[in-house]
């Protein structure tokens, strides 16, 4: 083979796989990015009931309550200003705990009530997931200029 | 006393740190032999000091030394004694320890095996090595001091996170420096072949062995925190494509490529530019993925604000590493001439395929990764890329890889012909595609995943196969002398391909045939689950060195004979109160039954929330990652690399030229 | 020219990280750091009949602080405010923003007062013009009425040291 021609055959190869890369990295972007709203902004009706999406916050004191078949808790996250009811099937993660940050994954209904799919573990008990952190921080600043 | 004696030898390694950089190069350029003989020394004398500081923080938390900051955060009187050791690179600040006792021991076995290496090269091999020391060294020293003395000291540490304590996370981070620093060794070839100008197919022959090396430390690393994760985090899952995990995977991908282009470098001279830009790309990644992990910015772009010094230090450091590496790259990159033309079917082709797709992988790994913080840096709003968009562009990527990776080894160099490959695996193929359609419709339906999976392992496998019976073929003697005649690099090569296949059988597996129930189990009652049954026969009180735990008791058993009787444990650390789940695995060669307990249900006579999995051919996924590690350990020990080398030793007067 | 592509790459991965990486989100520019400090006049706290202006204070470098008593953060600051007002640094006034409760004479009663006057803001209108995102706020005022420093969050020693100490010298006070 010609060099010039190994060069266009390199050149197509390259621009060929890009393009297929491309084409899948914008497919998974448009139906696999998990966007992430405090509950501030879900009260608000800045949330998508299409979507699933990722909720953060704290995990209010005294809500947990489990149903009776003992595997459905149902809890309500918080992020100082505003709180949404959450209900998620399953075994919850070790560093769940009234009072400290938690994600949820999931799907809002139309009754506000939010459905977990999953409950983000955390290696770290010091560590706050970055959404929970985010969403205190937010409302920190919103509640100082709502709230009384 | 003891730490200071450690601070003060961490002083002095970068000193040296800095004579086994300057002296060197600058005796490399001006062709000055006495200053090129300073490298070997001072890079053992490195070496020796950062080992002592290292010994030194290990002894201040092997003797519960809460005195030292480092100490009273990561470790806690309790903790036994091995975890209190592998606390000392728990922290950032020992594991940036740990980070450069590897670099300096990367750099002693490079001046010890480089005897045959001209004088230049190897002075400015181990330079570079040097100057990688001087900016970790640096970065050590001046913002992370891993001895920083706390006054008053701590009555007791802050203990270790529980997660951590785990056999898997022993050897977890030791591996994966092995492999990440590893890179440092190629990347300084490059580095110094640029530099000289003399980028020749000896040049790929010398940085070959020390890749592989690296690259099998790196997979051996990877896994082991696969398995780790899957043990210990209690959900089963064995990857999770977690910015942590990816800060690991993407060295691996640019290393994989690297061993493969390397091939073409060495054996035709051709891909050198290409080569070269590879090497600085496996260890900026491996840099940028330690950086990523130690400095806390994957959980939050924000992290740096909170502690500046560190940020600008690292951010300076790697544009003037990487940065400066990429700047002579494109300086004497038009110097290097290729070698020999190829035809579009062909081994070079077939690996130029290899390391495009490979290429293309690492972008969308890269930018899943990155994309999150890119994001959150420019105010646009809190997203996360999770596991669909990794499964949605990855595998996709690289399947083509994997089916061409099969054909590769049987290709002739330069020029094969197409319809003679053709002929020699059309029954590898049919084999294939029949195992790859049926075997899913025999096990539960048509599954086009699982096929797909089934069709690449057996191909692979049945490739492999055939490579072997082509080289059987000629030569005389029985059929063992053949086998072990054979080169070790042929062999590490496909033990690591076969190890893929196996690992992609794993993965078709567990992925589309396992199951999992999340169940309440009181004293006495049952629940199945692929077949098994699993009888809880409730917890009792344990006492563990540093942790109280509720442990489990669960009969399991099959078609009514017994299996396995499983403990799992919810256990509360004493130093933090915090809770952790251990789960018990029973494992065989063709699945996993793995039990986890949740919580303790309120009010209930020691009810609990119990999660069963089965796992089928999980195993195979940590066997398929062996394969490969032994396979890269094989080759890299080939005669050739060392037999070869001894004659072509250059004369020291002409490699003194070259500078 | 493809062989300058991974320099150009990197280097804007580089920008990226720098932008992002040193943003730190506490650091609000302030649009009046250089202006005139916008007027009121507000009645004090515990003796309605008396006001004060950011007038009465020209010709003094002065700290504005923005607080509530229902304010958790400005708890944590009054300590140290507490400090500095006894060793008479500078004299502080304590907006009192938004205390629809009017608990801020008791609670200053009980847990004493670093300020030399606290006017009353109780709709937040003044915390509006001074661009108050939430409390605590602090702003340093120099002789001309001038805004020279805004600072979000609470106050302590470190703070202190590292970005009030050094306006103040600056500004001669």
């Amino acid at each position: 083979m010609k060099p010039r021609h190994k060069k266009l055959a390199l050149i197509t190869l390259v621009v060929a796989a890009l393009g297929v890369a491309v084409a899948l990295v914008l497919n998974a972007f448009n139906s696999n990015l998990v966007f992430f709203f405090s509950p501030t902004q879900i009260v608000n009706g800045e949330a998508p009931t299409s979507r699933a999406f990722r909720i953060g916050g704290l995990v209010e004191a005294g809500s947990i309550k489990r149903e009776a078949d003992g595997l459905t808790t149902t809890f309500v996250v918080t992020d100082t200003a505003k709180s949404i009811p959450v209900t998620y099937t399953g075994i919850l993660p070790d560093l769940f705990k009234e009072g400290k940050g938690v994600v949820a994954e999931g799907r809002l209904g139309s009754d506000g009530r939010f459905t977990a799919t999953q409950v983000l573990a955390k290696h770290d008990e010091n560590y706050m997931p970055p959404e929970a952190a985010h969403a205190l921080e937010q409302a920190a600043k919103a509640q100082q200029t709502i709230v009384k | 006393m003891i730490p200071e004696l450690g601070h003060f030898a961490l002083i002095l390694a970068l000193l040296l740190a800095l004579t086994q950089s300057i002296l060197p190069l600058v005796g490399a350029h001006r062709g000055n032999l006495t200053l090129m003989g300073v490298a070997r020394p001072a890079a053992q004398g490195q070496f020796v000091f950062t080992a002592l500081a290292f010994a030194c923080l290990a002894y201040s938390f092997l003797t519960n030394d809460f005195s030292v900051e480092n100490v009273a955060r990561n470790s806690f009187s309790q903790l036994p004694e091995v975890y209190r050791f592998t606390a000392t690179w728990g922290s950032h600040e020992g594991s940036l320890l740990l980070w450069v006792l590897i670099l300096a021991f990367w750099s002693t076995a490079v001046s010890v095996f480089s005897r045959h290496l001209p004088e230049d090269m190897a002075a400015r091999v181990i330079g570079v090595m040097g100057l990688i020391s001087v900016g970790f060294l640096a970065f050590l020293l001046t913002t992370s001091n891993p001895f920083e003395r706390l006054l008053p000291a701590a009555m007791d540490g802050n203990d270790m996170n529980p997660l951590l304590q785990d056999w898997g996370m022993i050897i977890h981070p030791p591996m994966l420096y092995m492999g990440y620093v590893g890179f440092a060794v190629a990347f300084a070839f490059a580095i110094a072949a640029l530099l000289s100008g003399k980028m020749d197919v000896a040049w790929a022959r010398w940085s070959r062995p020390w890749t592989t090396v690296a690259w099998a430390f790196l997979t051996l690393g990877i896994v082991l925190g696969s398995w780790w994760a899957y043990r210990e985090l209690g959900w089963g899952g064995w990857w999770f494509w977690d910015p942590t995990e990816n800060a690991s995977f993407m060295p691996w991908l640019a290393g994989t490529a690297l061993i493969h282009s390397l091939a073409v470098t060495e054996k035709r001279g051709a891909f050198k530019a290409w080569t070269v830009l590879l090497a600085l790309v496996a260890f900026s990644l491996s840099l940028l993925g330690t950086f990523l992990v130690r400095s806390g910015v994957l959980s939050s772009v924000h992290a740096f604000a909170t502690d500046p010094a560190r940020g600008a230090f690292i951010l300076g450091f790697l544009a003037v590493v990487i940065g400066g590496s990429l700047v002579l790259y494109a300086w004497r990159a038009p110097k290097m001439i290729t070698g020999s033309g190829f035809t579009w079917f062909s081994r070079e082709s077939l690996l130029l395929a290899n390391n495009v797709i490979l290429i293309a992988a690492l972008g969308s790994v890269l930018l899943g990764t990155l994309y999150p913080l890119f994001m959150d840096a420019m105010g646009l709003g809190k997203i996360s890329v999770g596991p669909p968009y990794f499964n949605a562009v990855f595998v996709p990527v690289m399947v083509p890889a994997l089916f061409l990776m099969a054909i590769g080894p049987l290709v002739r160099w330069k020029e094969a012909s197409l319809p003679d490959v053709a002929t020699r695996l059309k029954w590898a193929l049919a084999v294939a595609l029949a195992i790859g359609l049926l075997l899913p419709l025999v096990l539960d339906g048509f599954n086009p995943w699982a096929s797909l999976g089934f069709f690449l392992a057996t191909w692979i496998t049945l490739a492999v196969l055939a490579g072997f019976a082509d080289r059987l073929k000629y030569g005389q003697g029985s059929l063992m002398h053949k086998l072990s005649s054979l080169p070790r690099g042929f062999w590490g090569m496909q033990l690591a391909h076969f190890g893929m296949a196996v690992g992609i059988a794993g993965i078709a597996v567990v992925a589309n045939y396992q199951s999992e129930r999340d169940v309440r189990m009181e004293p006495g009652s049952y629940a199945e689950l692929a077949g098994y049954t699993f009888i809880f026969r409730g917890t009792t009180e344990h006492e563990g060195p540093n942790y109280r735990a509720a442990r489990g008791t669960l009969e399991v058993s099959q078609n009514g004979k017994p299996v396995a009787t499983l403990h799992p444990e919810k256990r509360t650390y004493n130093a933090g109160g915090m809770g952790m789940t251990e789960a018990a695995v029973h494992p065989n060669i063709f699945r996993d039954v793995y039990v986890a307990m949740g919580e303790q249900l309120e009010g209930q006579n020691d009810a609990w929330t119990v999660r069963l999995f089965y796992k089928p051919f999980i195993n195979w996924l940590w066997f398929g990652a062996l394969f490969m590690v032994i396979g890269g350990f094989l080759a890299a020990s080939d005669k050739r690399y060392r037999i070869a080398l001894r004659s072509r030793e250059v004369p020291k007067h002409l490699a003194a030229q070259g500078a | 020219m493809k062989r300058w592509l991974p320099l150009v790459f990197f280097i804007v991965l580089v920008g990226f990280f720098a932008k992002g990486l040193f943003l730190d989100p506490r650091e609000v520019p302030s649009p009046f750091i250089g202006r005139q400090a916008p007027m009121f006049t507000l009645p004090l706290v515990g003796d309605a009949n008396a006001s004060f202006s950011p007038a009465d204070m020209k010709g003094r470098v002065w700290m504005l602080n923005v607080w509530a008593p229902w304010c958790v953060s400005c708890r944590q600051e009054h300590g140290f405010l507490m400090q500095l007002a006894q060793a008479r640094v500078i004299p502080i006034v304590g907006l009192n923003w938004k205390d629809k409760d009017r608990e801020a004479e008791a609670l200053l009663a009980r847990i004493g007062s670093p300020y030399m006057a606290v006017p009353e803001d109780l709709d937040g209108r003044v915390g509006i013009d001074y661009g108050v995102t939430g409390t605590p706020e602090t702003y340093i005022i120099d002789q001309a009425g001038i805004v020279r420093l805004k600072h979000i969050g609470p106050i302590g020693p470190e703070v202190w040291k590292d970005k009030f100490e050094p306006k103040l010298k600056e500004l001669g006070a």
